[in-house]
């Protein structure tokens, strides 16, 4: 029994330390992973915020004239800010969030009209009309390189008393 | 010649924008909510009782949404609210103010100075504007016996709109009376 235990003694003492060893590297990681929970926090509501402007700025304010929920300092603004927070929170994206207050105020509230029906026209048009308008510009542009120089210039036997004067006043100088 | 006629067709369509824009009305415009079911509230009332939509289910629900620094609409139709009320509470017609972005003493005063008697309650976090597309005060929501939002009065209200509005939901289908 006396050597049974001499022999398993130092075994014991092996474990004690290999324990103590687990021990130390568990609460090494239980701090530092206490330690990161406001880093992981912090991030999480920098990242939250993030999105509450990013919605908020597509939202029109009802309130104000021709300024974002996210720009407007009203009230009403601030309470919609909150709501659209508070609906992130809760797992909504950020669609649902749009379309929560499209169903209630309209698609008048988004200030981009979505991408689809008649809305389309206001995203197509422009592109639509770029190639006619630089058409045109290009059309105009070379009328206006090829002008013979002569148009450019009044004749100088213009039946025109004033250019009659313009020239004598222009001779004077000479 | 040519020029003018491009011109013209260029400008025709904005100047058919414009007048178009102004035929039409301002308070009149569309609310997706009309025609739905009205989402339900609970509001905390200024005589510290409750209002809860739900609970007046069968009846048709006139909701007023107002300020006391609302000046001259939300004081100018005070008492035509007051008048129908009072004309309409025994026909089962229940009337609701919302007091929306409000000190608490300046909206007390607003309800004493008119003498309301129908249940009104503060719009804390105006999550019932918000949940009602509100755009401003003053705006007057009616609500069908169904549960149905059947119409939206933007801006001030008359005595006459609200009984034509009151009748019309009195008489539709399906009422008692």
């Amino acid at each position: 029994m006396r050597g049974l235990s001499r022999l398993t003694l130092p075994l014991s003492q092996r474990e004690r330390a290999h324990h103590r060893s687990w021990l130390a590297v568990l609460g090494l990681t239980g701090l530092v992973m206490v330690g990161l929970v406001p880093f992981a926090l912090a991030v999480a509501t920098v990242d939250l915020e993030a999105q509450v402007r990013e919605v908020a700025s597509q939202l029109r304010c009802p309130v104000c004239q021709g300024l974002s929920v996210g720009d407007s300092p009203s009230e009403l603004a601030n309470e919609m800010r909150t709501l659209v927070r508070e609906q992130l929170q809760q797992g909504k994206t950020k669609a649902e969030v749009l379309d929560y207050f499209a169903q209630r105020y309209g698609e008048w509230i988004l200030l981009a009209p979505p991408k689809h029906g008649f809305n389309l026209i206001i995203w197509v048009l422009p592109f639509a009309l770029l190639p006619i308008g630089a058409a045109a510009v290009y059309l105009g542009a070379r009328r206006w390189v090829r002008r013979p120089a002569a148009e450019e210039s009044p004749p100088r036997d213009l039946d025109s008393p004033y250019a009659e004067r313009l020239q004598r006043e222009l001779d004077s100088y000479q | 010649m040519l020029k003018k006629m491009l011109i013209l067709i260029a400008i025709l369509p904005v100047l058919a924008l414009f007048a178009y824009g102004l035929t039409l009305d301002s308070r009149s415009f569309h609310s997706p909510l009309v025609g739905r079911q009205a989402s339900d509230f609970t509001l905390k009332l200024f005589d510290g009782g409750t209002f809860t939509l739900s609970a007046q289910r069968g009846k048709v629900v006139v909701i007023n949404v107002w300020s006391s620094w609302c000046m001259p609409a939300c004081y100018n139709e005070a008492p035509a609210l007051e008048a129908a009320w009072q004309r309409y509470r025994s026909q089962g017609v229940v009337f609701l103010g919302v007091n929306y972005q409000d000190r608490d003493a300046a909206a007390r005063e607003f309800l004493a100075r008119f003498r309301h008697t129908f249940p009104n309650g503060p719009d804390v976090g105006s999550k019932v504007s918000i949940e009602y597309g509100l755009r401003g005060v003053p705006e007057t929501f009616f609500i069908a016996r169904d549960g149905r939002l059947a119409y939206k009065h933007v801006g001030e209200i008359s005595l006459p709109v609200l009984v034509q509005q009151i009748e019309q939901l009195l008489h539709e289908p399906g009422g008692t009376s």
